[in-house]
């Protein structure tokens, strides 16, 4: 008899685990309709368009235009990876095919150990140290007065924060060019620069496309670190040494008083949703890039 | 020509080790500027008490609550964390057909959600707190920061278990076990991946600020039932270091001391388990 609670077992935990795995899908839906439905009422009041494109920030005039925060989070994001691109590709050719061994090993865990700081202390040590070497050092070469708050430092502080982000995903996808295509290129005579540069970065292009792409969401939905070296004042900037207000700071500044007005939590949740928008479609493209080269190899 | 050639491949070895020198010193910098100002102000007050009264003008007390709280928080998550992924880890890998279109998914979703910045499931998890009539609360915060662990435990168990060789399973359905004992089997495979997933996901928890800032308040006692706020150890960095007073930012600095002592123990237990660990697999 006993084979028949085995078999019941068996169908029983199926179905839960069935269950829950969906669920885990619904989980995205979820999340995507929550904060649609909470940022509808605005959206009834004021076109997407209008909203995105004016720079009028007046929450007791119920005026509630994005412009200024997304471009302050386009800016921070864009300086983020002019800074991590390069240091990252050249950071992760060098492990992949040029280090030895040794030093492989004890880099690999260095940067996990980067990417395992929380965003509060990458915050606390951009408003140590790279805001006052801004404020003291760089800015006043270029302008009158900086505080040292500014994109640049939010760049900067951002892009320590997705080197480790890069660089893992970019070993993974070195790891994936075939040996045998390098050993022709070396036999051949190209040195091992012109192996790197013909061979296997043209045959990593689509993964550095994906690795890129992962660093921009990561750096764009970045929250706590930014809110803390930006200056968070809304404005179109002029210069790297401009304040900016991006968006995720946006929302954590201002969640405790915007339920006085109706409105107010409505906008917030309306810049939680474009967040939520553009990083599903940049995760979902650049997760399904890299699972074609890993199928590939 | 050759040359040229060999002048080519220097300068780009030279930029490659001046790149990888500039992020490997990125962390020695944090890591320096954290425990040198963080050490200047690091009492055993500051570990073992709770705030007392005018505390945040200066006056004595500690951050226990905090440390406390965040501790909850994480355990809390990460345990029931384990008890949604493992399932659906097992569904995926054991239950469903290789490659299924089912398992496709989940898979690709656990990857999209990892990739979804905590702020965004802060903001959703406050509106389904709205939703239930939550108050602010321990509770609440574990709920959201769930949320953000599945991804990050879900990813990892399926890291190890896949790559768990098909012969384990053809010998156990030759022996006769359903899919349910089978799993088991798996999963007693699975147990240093499980153990690494366990610490990344409780590191994670820990140092994460955005979801819990709107989900499990603040407050200066620590935490007795699950419908109470829990103050939290980046919280208590971030708004110390908002205050203008200058003893209340260094008490800062030593929070931050402290997180990022409990983080780095975390991430090279992880690292120490999955060496030690995988020794014994198959």
């Amino acid at each position: 008899m006993s084979y028949k609670i085995r078999l019941l077992k068996d169908r029983l935990s199926a179905n839960v685990f069935l269950v829950l795995s969906l669920f885990s899908i619904l989980t995205v839906v979820l999340i995507g309709y929550g904060l649609y439905y909470k940022s509808s009422p605005i959206l009834q009041q004021d076109t997407l368009w209008h909203l995105l494109s004016s720079t009028e920030w007046k929450p007791f005039k119920n005026e509630f235009g994005f412009f200024s925060y997304i471009v302050g989070s386009l800016a921070v994001t864009g300086i983020a990876i002019i800074i991590a691109l390069p240091l990252s590709l050249l950071c992760a050719i060098y492990i992949a095919e040029y280090a030895p061994y040794r030093i492989r090993q004890i880099l690999v865990p260095l940067i996990d150990l980067l990417s395992g700081i929380p965003p509060v202390v990458y915050g606390v040590w951009g408003v140590l140290t790279i805001v006052p070497y801004i404020g003291d050092h760089i800015a006043p070469h270029f302008v009158d007065y900086s505080s040292g708050y500014c994109v640049l430092a939010g760049g900067i502080v951002l892009a320590v924060m997705v080197f480790p982000l890069i660089v893992s995903i970019l070993l993974e996808v070195f790891d994936t060019v075939p040996k045998e295509l390098k050993e022709a290129s070396l036999s051949l005579g190209a040195t091992e620069w012109e192996t790197t540069r013909k061979v296997v970065l043209k045959k990593s292009i689509p993964g550095i496309i994906a690795a890129t792409v992962l660093g921009i969401s990561r750096a764009i939905g970045e929250t706590l670190a930014v809110l803390m070296v930006c200056g968070n004042l809304p404005m179109i900037p002029h210069s790297l040494f401009d304040s900016v207000y991006p968006l995720p700071a946006l929302i954590a500044n201002n969640y405790g008083d915007m339920m006085s007005i109706p409105m107010y939590e409505s906008a917030l949740m309306l810049s939680a949703l474009i967040l939520f928008v553009i990083i599903f479609i940049f995760n979902a493209i650049s997760r399904l890039i890299l699972y074609r080269i890993e199928n590939r190899s | 020509m050759q040359l040229r050639r060999r002048i080519e491949s220097g300068f780009f070895k030279t930029l490659m080790i001046l790149a990888t020198l500039i992020i490997a010193g990125s962390l020695l910098m944090i890591l320096y500027t954290i425990a040198s100002k963080g050490m200047q102000s690091l009492t055993w007050d500051i570990i073992s008490k709770v705030p007392e009264g005018g505390y945040y003008i200066g006056k004595g007390g500690g951050i226990l609550n905090a440390i406390i709280g965040s501790l909850y928080i994480s355990i809390g998550a990460t345990v029931l964390g384990l008890a949604i992924s493992i399932p659906i880890v097992l569904y995926v890998n054991i239950y469903a057909k290789r490659n299924s279109w089912l398992a496709n998914i989940t898979r690709l979703t656990f990857d999209v959600l990892f990739g979804i910045p905590s702020i965004v499931y802060g903001a959703f998890g406050f509106t389904i707190m709205v939703y239930f009539g939550l108050r602010a609360s321990l509770l609440a915060g574990i709920i959201t920061v769930t949320l953000l662990v599945i991804p990050i435990l879900a990813r990892a168990i399926d890291e190890v278990i896949r790559l768990a060789p098909t012969e384990l399973s053809d010998a156990t359905y030759a022996l006769g076990a359903t899919r349910w004992e089978t799993s088991l089997i798996f999963l007693r495979q699975a147990i240093p991946g499980i153990i690494t997933a366990i610490l990344l996901s409780f590191g994670r928890a820990i140092g994460d600020a955005a979801t819990v800032l709107f989900t499990a308040g603040y407050t200066d006692s620590i935490p007795t039932s699950l419908g109470q706020p829990t103050a939290t150890l980046p919280l208590a960095i971030f708004f110390q270091l908002s205050s203008p007073i200058e003893e209340v930012q260094n008490r800062a600095y030593a929070a931050a001391l402290i997180l990022t002592f409990i983080v780095l123990i975390i991430s090279l237990s992880a690292k120490y388990f999955s060496k030690k660990l995988s020794k014994h697999k198959i």
